[in-house]
């Protein structure tokens, strides 16, 4: 009985060893914060600050002078151009006129953005209601440039080529990725020989990938000539229309992508337990069936997280039509990343920030909406 | 007869430099100059072969660093105004020297011109002295080529049609269509009436300025061709320019196919295969018909010192009228004529910033480059790039036909150069701050998205009239006044 009071009593100690067993629990309590610190360090240095500077370089018109960089403050002047001035038409793409069927769509995609609006309101937190109003506006506004350009019968801009790279582009390089992936899972012969072949393509430096596709895309000299002669395509130039150069452009970024996805989803299939699938097929359970009710659900984390990814790059595309159209005909292949570059070259900072600011936001919205309601989603109910 | 051209160009640099020594015996010993220039031989071999023996004569080493066109200017002006000094001597577009001088970026010359001897700047034609080379009256840049841009033609083939060199844009149209299909270079393949470079960030800008400026400019050089000169508002929102990217446009359908995709790299190529009838160029294919892969052309591409408009713009409603002696004053025959000094020539400039020995041996050097010794040479080979800009280059055909060129087409090609360089209504290329930002940013991607068919004429022209008066508003409106004003002579 004693001794279970005396255990019950706080024990006293040396003030040495007191401080030390102090420190030691703060430096215990703090040590992911001590083993974080470099890494959060060099981010802020590297990342963060120049990100944050930027935006004087945004609000600035930025002259060179004997005496170095001379900063001007002009507001919103560098945005305003590219929304009402002489870049509108460059980076919206053509606006007007509208037609009846642009307008149709859009009060349709408005109508039903609303409504995902409204009934988000009781499945979320304030927190999130705030996130969702964001990505309702963006997609207002991406809902509303699509109709008023392309569904109207008119030219995209840069914001939206950008978009055709990343949308149809990301879709494009995920399946064929994923299917070939499934390909190279399955028992078949020589399956080791097409997972290096398929790989290749990506350890070529993208400067690599443009040029080769410039070259393999040349209609008079290039290795598919006597093919599109064989078809009547001799006078066919890609390159001087606005869709086929994009298309181009698609297919030489895909080429280089498709083994990003093929490799990362042969590993989640490769991951998935052997006796899972043998139990479906005991059962009787068709290809198909096995594919969507087994494997599917076991490789959508990965397949999420890979198309995250490869969105997120996609954003950033610059070499390929840099090298293979410097941006034409036109303007039609120009990403935004190109145009920010194209300005930059012209020693425009301003300009050329205030377009990277609008990719970030846009990058930013589009690919945080991506994965909050469509993969969390999906992985909600493959885990239901 | 390119390689026989360049062992000539090798020998005649080695033996004039042996002539030179004393002149240029200064010690440079250990002094590295670096230059940035555009890439490839053109304007870049000719400083890199003239350096070795620069270097053998003086010490001087000159190491020759070349970016792509679109990236010269700017590289120039971040690593002189950030003091990074990386570079010594830019070799660019003489116009673009303004914006970097107002910067307070550039060195002033005439204190070592003061001191050289040789350099004879009296043999310089005036205007590449006077305002390829000057900036507020002094000296800051070295001309090492002469620019104008003219029309060249296919005397056999528009001969073999009965047909005469066009006369006005309209015409070049009319010749284009005409010969558009033929085989021009016996391959039996058909060729293309017109041939002009229209890719985007590469020298189409230029282009549409030889074809807008007898539109737009009548009363002499100092009109200019750009903005109204006393409050720098554009001149461009008109049916002036409007008929000039028109007709521009139209010169696609006798074209090549990937025209749009051409720079002037392939535009050279298609014409000396002997696939172009009709050409948009500077002074170089007078040289360059004579190199041995042109065999197709050697003798035959004459040249225009410009093409005109029967057509002019009344500045005050927009409209265009019919040409007379009241709208153009200058007009020959009913056609008003304005030869467009495309580029203003390559010319080199020292940098401030620099030491004063790296200083001493650029200015040297450039000096070397421009001299009627080693120029009037290098002017007569096609690969260097550089054109003819002194007076002793533009007076007699004997130094052309010593190089190799047919008299007649020397002639030509002289007569061609001296009649638009003394045009008294010559359009000079933009000299002012932002230069670079007016032209081949935003009148080069309006330009191509018209083309491109993205937009039309009208957007396309009040696009640029309002990306044009950004720029204005960014340097100031007043600064921009005075800069026009020293530019044109006013």
């Amino acid at each position: 009985m004693a001794s279970y009071k005396s255990s019950l009593q706080p024990t006293f100690m040396s003030a040495g060893v007191t401080q030390r067993n102090r420190l030691g629990e703060w430096v215990d309590r703090h040590s992911g914060t001590f083993f974080i610190a470099p890494c959060a360090t060099l981010i802020l240095i590297f990342a963060i600050f120049p990100t944050v500077y930027s935006i004087f370089f945004a609000l600035s018109r930025v002259r060179f002078t004997g005496d170095g960089l001379k900063f001007r403050y002009v507001g919103l002047r560098n945005f305003k151009k590219l929304f009402f001035g002489s870049s509108e038409v460059q980076f919206l793409g053509r606006t007007d006129p509208v037609s009846i069927f642009g307008y149709v769509i859009f009060i349709i995609i408005v109508i039903a953005v609303l409504v995902w609006l409204w009934r988000s309101r009781k499945i979320t937190t304030w927190v999130g209601m705030i996130g969702r109003t964001i990505s309702a506006a963006m997609a207002i506004f991406l809902s509303w440039l699509l109709c008023a350009s392309l569904l109207s019968g008119n030219a995209i801009g840069t914001l939206y080529t950008t978009l055709f790279y990343v949308i149809v582009g990301c879709a494009l390089q995920f399946v064929i990725g994923t299917g070939l992936a499934f390909l190279c899972s399955q028992p078949i012969s020589g399956k080791n020989f097409f997972r290096v072949v398929f790989f290749i393509p990506l350890m070529i430096t993208p400067l690599g990938v443009g040029y080769a596709m410039r070259m393999l895309a040349d209609v008079t000299k290039g290795p598919f000539e006597p093919l599109l002669a064989f078809f009547g395509l001799s006078d066919w130039i890609w390159s001087a229309d606005a869709w086929s150069a994009r298309f181009i452009m698609m297919v030489g970024d895909s080429w280089q992508w498709i083994p990003f996805i093929f490799i990362c989803m042969l590993a989640a299939l490769e991951n998935i337990p052997g006796d899972h699938v043998e139990a479906a097929q005991v059962d009787g359970a068709s290809s198909p069936q096995i594919f969507r009710e087994i494997i599917w659900p076991q490789v959508l984390p990965v397949a999420a997280t890979v198309l995250l990814i490869r969105m997120i790059e996609a954003f950033k595309i610059v070499d390929l039509p840099n090298i293979m159209t410097g941006g034409g005909p036109g303007t039609a292949t120009e990403s935004m990343t190109l145009y920010s570059m194209a300005v930059w070259r012209a020693n425009d900072m301003g300009s050329s920030a205030a377009i990277a600011y609008m990719l970030l936001i846009l990058t930013v919205v589009v690919c945080a909406s991506f994965f909050n309601y469509v993969v969390l989603g999906q992985v909600k109910k493959a885990n239901a | 007869m390119f390689l026989k051209k360049l062992s000539a160009l090798t020998l005649g640099v080695a033996a004039m430099g042996l002539t030179a020594i004393p002149a240029m015996a200064q010690d440079f010993k250990g002094v590295t100059v670096d230059i940035l220039t555009r890439p490839g031989y053109v304007i870049a071999g000719p400083l890199a072969e003239r350096g070795k023996d620069f270097e053998a004569m003086t010490g001087a080493k000159i190491v020759v660093t070349e970016v792509p066109f679109a990236e010269i200017f700017p590289k120039i002006q971040a690593d002189w105004s950030t003091g990074t000094n990386s570079i010594d001597v830019g070799v660019f577009a003489a116009g673009w020297g303004v914006e970097l001088d107002a910067a307070g970026l550039l060195e002033d010359l005439d204190p070592y011109i003061a001191a050289d001897s040789k350099i004879d700047l009296d043999d310089i034609a005036p205007y590449f002295r006077d305002f390829g080379q000057k900036v507020g009256g002094k000296t800051k840049l070295l001309m090492v080529d002469g620019d104008f841009q003219m029309v060249y033609y296919r005397t056999d083939v528009l001969s073999s049609n009965g047909l005469q060199p066009p006369k006005t844009w309209e015409e070049y149209l009319d010749v284009a269509s005409k010969i558009h299909g033929q085989d021009m270079n016996g391959d039996g393949e058909g060729d293309f009436g017109s041939c002009i470079f229209k890719k985007r960030n590469a020298q189409s800008y230029f282009a549409i300025q030889t074809f807008a400026a007898p539109i737009v400019q009548t009363q002499g050089t100092a009109q200019g061709f750009h903005f109204d000169n006393a409050t720098m508002k554009p001149i461009i929102n008109n049916e002036g320019w409007k008929k000039a990217f028109e007709l521009y446009k139209a010169t696609g359908e006798f074209g090549p196919p990937e025209e749009l995709n051409m720079d002037i790299g392939d535009t050279r190529a298609l014409f000396k295969a002997g696939r172009c009838g009709l050409i948009v160029e500077w002074g170089d294919p007078g040289t360059l018909q004579l190199d041995d892969d042109a065999t197709a052309i050697k003798g035959k591409m004459y040249a225009i010192s410009a093409v005109g408009s029967t057509e002019v713009l009344d500045r005050a409603t927009g409209k265009l009228v019919p040409v007379s002696a009241a709208t153009a004053p200058y007009a020959v025959d009913g056609i008003n004529y304005a030869p467009f000094a495309a580029f203003g020539g390559w010319a080199g400039a020292v940098n401030k910033g620099a030491d004063a020995k790296t200083k001493a041996a650029a200015y040297a050097f450039l000096s070397y480059m421009n001299q009627a010794a080693q120029s009037g040479v290098d002017v007569t080979i096609g690969a260097t790039g550089y054109n003819p800009y002194r007076t002793s280059q533009l007076a007699s055909t004997d130094l052309w036909v010593k190089a190799g060129m047919p008299k007649a087409l020397a002639d030509n090609y002289l007569g061609a150069i001296n009649g638009a360089i003394n045009n008294l209504n010559m359009a000079s290329d933009m000299k002012i701050p932002g230069a670079q930002k007016y032209t081949s940013v935003v009148l080069d991607t309006e330009l191509a998205r018209y083309l491109a068919g993205e937009i039309t004429v009208d957007e396309a022209l009040a696009n640029i009239e309002e990306g044009w008066e950004e720029v204005t508003e960014d340097f100031g409106r007043d600064e921009q006044v005075a800069s026009q004003a020293l530019a044109l002579g006013l």
